[in-house]
């Protein structure tokens, strides 16, 4: 835990600190400040994990954490399906989580914390608020027939996902949730087609969506602001909420230990990602595109779509997964008409 | 201790696990100098100024700022702000406007009436200073912060030297020129006017001085050769634009001709038009593209119906017809006579063809080198003759306020540093912070604020100032546009993004820490760091 107790009101404004780009965004009020800006922020996922070098997904699951931490009063379980995030953080008998958290199997996230909530409720503490989290795997793949159910039941839980687009800690596999094109341990760079087919995946946020639950929401580490605020607004619901977080993976997407966020804004700025919140069945708001960028520019410093810049001539995969783009910019609106 | 069933190990925290072990790189703070600083000939903290600024405090901007120049009203109206032609930003939107941020510091100064602190302690040592011109006024005023004794003798009839008797008022108003030296000699400085110095080594005995600093500034208007017949009037810049202090306004007539094509060339063409020319037309023997002037002042005095003949020149003067022969570049970019001749018809010409200095208080000094009719000096602002130093217009240079200024300065450092017996006193100057160094992601879309001018109309029929300045709310908002190039502003970027949380902040002001014990080296703090001053170093191995 930091040794701050307090907001860090009294330090200096700067200008590019007004809005929501840089973390420490203290022209705005002070509610609405960043909770990682601050010397109080609960670490909930502390130093000496094992993740690698520029992890994305340990950076996301300190964000949202952290904010829910601050929107509960630190009044928060977790339960953790398996994944990077359950390796790297806890190998017994060592955790890097100052929280009280657990972990069972690889597909029952949902179902536990399901259960938890139920157990908070029947012992008199309905203050003590759930969160589930997994990977890719474990939510889209594995754990999807019990985070549908924990849906359905509209059970008072926050499920957290965050998507590395993979399974990154056995080896780097596909999942359901890996994108057209890219190589993995399991959709090798060779053959006719190299790497992961077109037409495959799901896009869970939308499943969400379509169980009409009461909030569902897209962030990115690329954009903390937006990702705090969602998580923030999140815990001030109750029932059924699903976060979707773009987590890249530098071991597994062949990319710089240090172009982990670039990567997550590109993905954003290319409308390969799509930004957004939803309201019980219905988009509510969309995080517009800044500066819009070809798919080029977020494939190339990525070593999984190396196969499509080999040669002269440029692969015409490249122009599909641009379509693929532009359609997520039409049907979200995320360019400024 | 018992343990719940099947566990047989207690829970540890992962912080026993020091990560920092991974790393092969490892991120470091840095300050890096920023653009517009390396670019001030007046050695500006602009950054540290503006960093002031942005939060409101501005009598500490004016503070810092004045530690380096004391002249920030002029400064803000007549600098050509290289900081600005060499500010980061401009490859964001548009440069910060630092000029116009100097001059509302510098004005809001006078109108508050902020002082100098005078000097702590007094060195006893004396120092003349020669000329009250901006170089002159300068070393004056760095001499006296610390602690010397200091006499300015000036030839003129007031203090300003080319500021007041070269830089015409609708640049410069004279009440602004008059305030900030009042402030100066408010110090303790001693400045006697209409005192000029024909004999240096005489002056240095006589008053006892301990050093000298000479800027006598470049008041004598070079000549060309230009056969006159009949009655024509033909004057120079110097004395056309030193007649407009004081003295009843020269007659210079309808239709006026100026023969040049640098700054002082434009000074004197819009001041013609001031003075009721109907028309001023500028005779230039080169191109728009060669012309020395600077391209806004040419714009200006377009905007004020100058006229501009470009490659030619005058042969001859007979009454009020002027010959002209026609020129045209040769591969080298250099003019060549055409024998294509034409005729100009004027009332008056004026020759802007540059000045030269006049260095007869030098013929007694032993050991002074003139080498192109300036004085030669080393590094340190030296001349020849130990504890004679020269600047300003008189010692090799580019001819500006703001190298003026910033060669007082350094001879003062110098002088300082000779009277008190230390040779070094160089120091050793950060890595340039240069954009491919930043992340401008960070930094919001905030164009430039326009500063007013005065409608070209309203322009030539009076010397009113033509820039207009900053009011509060808009100098705060280009203040902060301010990217902080190459220095931490404390943004929290590497805090947030460090994924082992190995970013200790340490409070406001007082920045943050690496924790090696468990950072791994991954780079983010470096790439998310929106001005560059984080550094990855290899670790050794």
């Amino acid at each position: 835990m930091s040794e701050a107790k307090t907001m860090d009101d009294v330090q200096k404004l700067k200008f590019y600190q007004k809005g929501t780009l840089t973390v420490g965004n203290r022209l705005v009020d002070e509610a609405e400040r960043n909770v990682q800006a601050s010397q109080a922020r609960t670490n909930s996922l502390t130093s000496g994990h094992r993740a690698c070098q520029g992890c994305g997904e340990a950076l996301g699951a300190r964000y949202a954490i952290d904010a829910a931490m601050r929107a509960s009063g630190g009044n928060l379980v977790a339960v953790n399906a398996t994944g990077c995030l359950e390796v790297f953080t806890t190998p017994y008998p060592e955790t890097s989580w100052q929280m009280p958290w657990m972990h069972s199997l690889f597909g029952n996230a949902a179902a536990v914390a399901t259960g938890v909530a139920a157990a908070m409720r029947v012992t008199g503490r309905p203050n003590a608020r759930v969160v589930a989290q997994g990977g890719d795997g474990g939510t889209t793949d594995i754990g999807f027939g019990t985070l549908s159910g924990m849906f359905e039941r509209n059970d008072d839980v926050l499920y957290i996902c965050y998507d590395n687009e993979g399974y990154m800690n056995t080896g780097v596999q596909r999942s359901s949730a890996t994108p057209p094109a890219a190589r993995t341990a399991t959709t090798p760079a060779i053959g006719s087609e190299p790497g992961n087919v077109f037409g495959t995946g799901k896009f869970l946020p939308k499943i969400a969506v379509a169980h009409e639950i009461p909030y569902v929401a897209t962030a990115s580490v690329a954009d903390l602001h937006d990702l705090e605020a969602k998580v923030t607004k999140a815990m001030g619901v109750r029932g059924a909420r699903y976060i979707h977080i773009n987590v890249p993976c530098p071991l597994g997407w062949g990319a710089a230990t240090n172009d982990t966020i670039r990567l997550a804004r590109l993905a954003i700025e290319t409308g390969l990602f799509p930004v957004f919140e939803a309201e019980h069945g219905r988009i509510t708001a969309v995080r517009k595109i800044r500066d819009r960028r070809p798919v080029t520019e977020y494939l190339k410093p990525q070593r999984r779509y190396a196969h499509l810049f080999k040669g002269d001539k440029e692969d015409a995969r490249v122009a599909r997964i641009q379509a693929m783009a532009d359609r997520v910019i039409a049907e979200y609106g995320l360019v400024e008409a | 201790m018992k343990h719940p069933y099947a566990i047989t190990l207690d829970v540890g925290t992962s912080k026993a696990n020091h990560t920092g072990s991974w790393r092969t790189k490892r991120p470091v703070y840095v300050d890096r100098l920023p653009p517009c600083n390396a670019a001030c000939p007046a050695g500006e903290d602009i950054q540290g100024w503006l960093s002031l600024a942005e939060q409101g405090d501005y009598e500490a901007a004016w503070r810092a700022l004045t530690k380096n120049n004391p002249l920030p009203a002029i400064m803000g109206r007549v600098c050509y702000h290289p900081c600005e032609t060499a500010c980061n930003r401009a490859a964001i939107d548009e440069s910060v406007g630092i000029n116009s941020v100097e001059r509302f510091l510098g004005d809001l100064a006078i109108e508050k009436d902020w002082v100098f602190d005078n000097p702590e302690t007094q060195t006893g040592k004396k120092v003349l200073v020669v000329g009250a011109g901006p170089a002159g006024l300068s070393a004056a005023y760095h001499l006296r912060r610390a602690g010397h004794g200091v006499a300015i003798r000036e030839a003129g009839p007031l203090a300003g030297g080319m500021m007041r008797f070269g830089i015409p008022k609708y640049r410069l108003p004279r009440p602004i020129i008059d305030a900030e030296v009042e402030r100066i000699v408010a110090m303790g400085v001693t400045l006697s006017l209409n005192d000029k110095v024909d004999d240096i080594e005489k002056a240095m005995t006589e008053g006892g001085f301990d050093a000298a600093f000479l800027a006598v500034g470049a008041h004598i208007a070079r000549r060309a050769y230009i056969p006159a017949a009949g009655a024509a009037k033909v004057m120079d810049a110097v004395s056309l634009l030193r007649s407009m202090e004081g003295e009843a306004p020269p007659l210079l007539g309808r239709k006026v001709v100026i023969y040049g094509g640098g700054n002082t060339a434009l000074d004197v063409a819009r001041t013609a038009r001031r003075l009721g020319a109907e028309e001023a037309i500028i005779v230039y023997r080169r191109t728009r593209e060669k012309m020395p002037a600077h391209d806004f002042e040419l714009e200006e005095a377009l905007e004020e119906g100058v006229s501009m003949k470009w490659l030619s020149t005058i042969k001859a003067v007979d009454g009020g017809k002027m010959l002209i022969e026609k020129m045209a570049l040769d591969e080298t970019g250099f003019p060549q006579p055409t024998g294509e001749m034409e005729t100009l018809e004027a009332d008056s010409l004026i020759l802007a063809l540059g000045q030269d200095v006049d260095l007869s208080l030098l013929d007694r000094a032993p050991g002074i080198t003139i080498e192109n009719g300036v004085v030669k000096v080393g590094p340190d602002m030296q001349t020849g003759r130990p504890g004679v130093f020269a600047g300003g217009d008189m010692a090799p240079s580019e001819r500006t306020v703001t190298v003026a200024v910033g060669h007082g300065k350094k001879a003062a450092r110098y002088i300082d540093a000779w009277l008190r017996g230390i040779s070094d006193i160089s120091t050793e100057k950060h890595g340039l912070a240069s954009a491919d160094r930043l992340n401008a992601w960070y930094y919001e879309d905030a164009p430039a604020t326009v500063r007013p001018m005065l409608e070209a109309a309203r322009r030539v029929k009076s010397f009113e100032e033509v820039a207009g300045g900053l009011n509060e709310t808009n100098a705060l908002y280009e203040a902060r546009r301010c990217l902080s190039c190459g220095n931490c502003f404390e943004c929290d970027n590497c805090y947030g993004v460090c994924p082992d949380n190995a970013v200790i902040k340490l409070g406001p002001g007082k920045g943050f820490q690496f924790n090696y014990d468990f950072c791994k080296g991954c780079g983010l703090c470096a790439a998310e760091c929106p001005c560059g001053a984080i550094d990855m170093v290899a670790e050794d191995i």
